[in-house]
């Protein structure tokens, strides 16, 4: 086999919302270790199609397929997907908001999701260093004790990366992680993102063209519109891409 | 946030202190004739209550699930332990028969099969927790894995409940029918109807009270309270954080199944009767209105608000029997409105007020907080 065996490959995956197509006919490959940007228009299906892969939403066609084809995705449930390792953060920041910061990271650490251990099972040495170094990753050492709900809206979006760094997870699906952000959280954010590249494989969307700039350098973007792969590619191909400045980036740049 | 420490330092000493004196002076007090026999019965009825109240609470304030069906459970605790005591009573009663009064009177000559094995207390005392623990486990299974959540699962627990109880109302079930099972006589050996064995039943009550807001306190403060309250306020994160919610709400809704259970088991010995009546929704209902009012999300909230409504319900029920269920109602209107804490959450409400009406006075200087930013939805 001379074919890089894909980490996640999604086939012919559609879905309609009340006659709706949210996702239409989508084909979206990915290698492991890779860090893909996907951009797309508000409404384009982005977080829809992070809803199918993590089995919050079912397809109503098309195949979604784990690790070179190892596992259908579409057979498990939410839990069990999480357990392939696959982690999100969600476009809106989804903490514990009554749990201290702590807590958050806590129960995000990889390993048993049993009730007995839940019940019984200690927090490690390691383990603790573990979150004390995600705490200082994520900037948010000195909060360590504060509940969540009482972040700002940037850290909560920087608590919920620490969560998926806590999981471990093979696969991170960041949806829009610098909304809400100043320029220099934004950048930080990204360079948090780039410095996990290589030891994760990584989704991440975002509508920010800078932000993009900053991490794809060069790596593959994909633009989705109305449910389906406009193009794919190096972020300044896809920006002077005809269909793109159409659909996507005329608007933007208007704006910006 | 300034009051929690303070009313934090001192719980634990005060909850000491409590448990000191409901355990043992309490019934120190009675065996030498300081507080009538009749006070203690009705305090140890009270701590039942309380129990129960516990279980509701580690359902509805730690893990979001509203039961209206812990009346059924404690009562079915009770009904198992009523058993074992309908046999106990032997040949002393009204039809001077081996068979509980109300067989004789359906027309049966012998104990029914499933009555034999309650002869054994241990047995009986098994089945306390087992049947409430099966049928708990059983509802709670369908339910959870279909995800039926918020307010179906209040109403399907509702109407589990509804259903048991026109069931046990039936005279064929062979459980005493409406008016359930009473007259009991002895429990292990002791007779019920001396002061004595009344004491040791309200030190047996206290007691378990004691051990299980001790326990609930190590549940709640262990990871699994963590994912218990996570669940609560986003049970969509914690699934997506790669936990099997509905195996969490499972057991923490057998566990306080099986707490009710235990306490309706020590109700029944103490009040001396029990019938289908307990086991109505208005019986959960009122419950669950103990909880919100003693301070809903603690575990020493439940207690205080079963024995402060229970109490103030004797009290009015003799002094103004036709307004009682106004007071009961106004002052849970009361609570709701103006203490959404309850009563426990009192005297850290008044810190707050107090401690916010004394940095009004002083500070003039510091900034005007900063507001979150609105998150971003589509
Ligand atoms: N559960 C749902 N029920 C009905 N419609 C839905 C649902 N989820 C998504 N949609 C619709 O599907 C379309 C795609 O939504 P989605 O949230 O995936 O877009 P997006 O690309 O993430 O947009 P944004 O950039 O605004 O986050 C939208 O029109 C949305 O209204
Ligand atoms: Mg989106």
């Amino acid at each position: 086999m001379s074919q890089k065996p894909f980490l996640l490959a999604a086939e012919g995956l559609s879905k309609s919302f009340d006659g709706f197509k949210a996702i239409n006919d989508l084909n979206f490959y990915l290698d492991e270790g890779e860090l893909r940007t996907v951009i797309g228009p508000n409404g384009a299906g982005k977080t829809t199609f992070l809803d199918l892969i993590t089995g919050r939403t079912q397809p109503d066609e098309g195949s979604l397929m784990w690790d070179d084809g190892k596992h259908d995705l579409l057979r498990l449930n939410e839990y069990e997907i999480y357990r392939h390792g696959i982690g999100r953060k969600f476009q809106t920041p989804t903490v514990y908001n009554d749990h201290t910061v702590t807590e958050n990271l806590i129960l995000s650490l990889a390993g048993s999701r049993s009730i007995w251990h839940s019940l019984f099972g200690k927090i490690t040495s390691t383990q603790r260093d573990r979150i004390a170094e995600i705490l200082t990753t994520i900037k948010l050492a000195e909060h360590a004790n504060r509940k969540a709900g009482a972040l700002a809206h940037g850290q909560k979006q920087w608590l919920e990366i620490g969560m998926l760094l806590a999981q471990e997870a093979r696969l991170l699906l960041v949806d829009e992680p610098a909304a809400g952000m100043t320029d220099e959280e934004t950048y930080r954010t990204g360079e948090l993102l780039l410095s996990l590249a290589g030891k994760h494989t990584i989704v991440v969307i975002e509508h920010d063209m800078t932000f993009v700039r900053q991490i794809s350098q060069g790596r593959k973007v994909t633009v989705l519109h109305q449910g389906h792969v406009l193009c794919e590619g190096p972020v300044d191909r896809v920006q002077s891409d005809e269909r793109v400045i159409e659909v996507y980036l005329g608007r933007k740049s208007k704006a910006a | 946030m300034t009051a929690q420490p303070i009313t934090g330092r001192i719980q634990l000493p005060l909850l000491i202190v409590a448990s000191v004196f409901l355990v043992g002076v309490m019934p120190l007090l009675n065996a030498y004739g300081l507080i009538e026999d009749f006070t203690l019965n009705l305090w140890g009825k009270y701590l039942c209550y309380g129990i129960m109240a516990i279980s509701i609470d580690l359902l509805w304030g730690y893990t979001g699930l509203l039961c209206l069906g812990q009346a059924l459970f404690f009562t079915l605790g009770g009904y198992m332990m009523g058993m074992h005591l309908m046999l106990m009573i032997g040949k002393l009663g009204q039809y001077k028969s081996n068979l509980p009064d109300f067989m004789v009177f359906l027309g049966h000559s012998k104990i029914p099969a499933f009555w034999q094995p309650f002869y054994s207390f241990p047995f009986a005392l098994a089945m306390v927790f087992l049947v409430p623990a099966l049928l708990a486990y059983v509802f709670g299974y369908l339910a959870f894995r279909s995800r039926i959540k918020g307010v179906y699962f209040s109403i399907l627990t509702q109407a589990l409940t509804y259903g048991a109880a026109l069931l046990f109302f039936r005279n064929d079930l062979l459980m005493g029918g409406n008016n359930g099972f009473t007259d009991f006589r002895t429990l292990l050996g002791m007779d019920l109807r001396v002061a004595s064995t009344q004491r040791i039943l309200y030190i047996c009550t206290a007691l378990l009270m004691v051990s299980v807001v001790a326990g609930c306190k190590w549940l709640t403060h262990s990871r699994f309270g963590l994912i218990q309250r996570a669940i609560r306020d986003s049970e969509n994160r914690v699934l997506f954080s790669g936990y099997a919610t509905a195996n969490f709400k499972l057991f923490i809704f057998v566990v306080s199944a099986m707490i009710a259970a235990f306490a309706g088991a020590l109700y029944v010995p103490q009040v001396g009767i029990i019938n289908p009546s307990e086991m109505t929704t208005e019986k959960s209902l009122e419950a669950v209105v103990w909880v919100a009012l003693g301070g809903r999300g603690t575990l020493v909230g439940p207690v205080v608000g079963a024995i402060s409504v229970n109490a103030l319900k004797s009290w009015a029920t003799r002094a103004y029997p036709d307004l009682w269920v106004l007071i009961l109602g106004g002052s849970f209107v009361l609570v709701v409105m103006f203490m959404p804490k309850g009563i426990v959450g009192l005297p850290a409400q008044i810190l707050t007020i107090l401690s916010k009406i004394s940095r009004k006075q002083q500070s003039i200087d510091s900034p005007p907080s900063i507001s979150e930013p609105e998150t971003i939805d589509p």
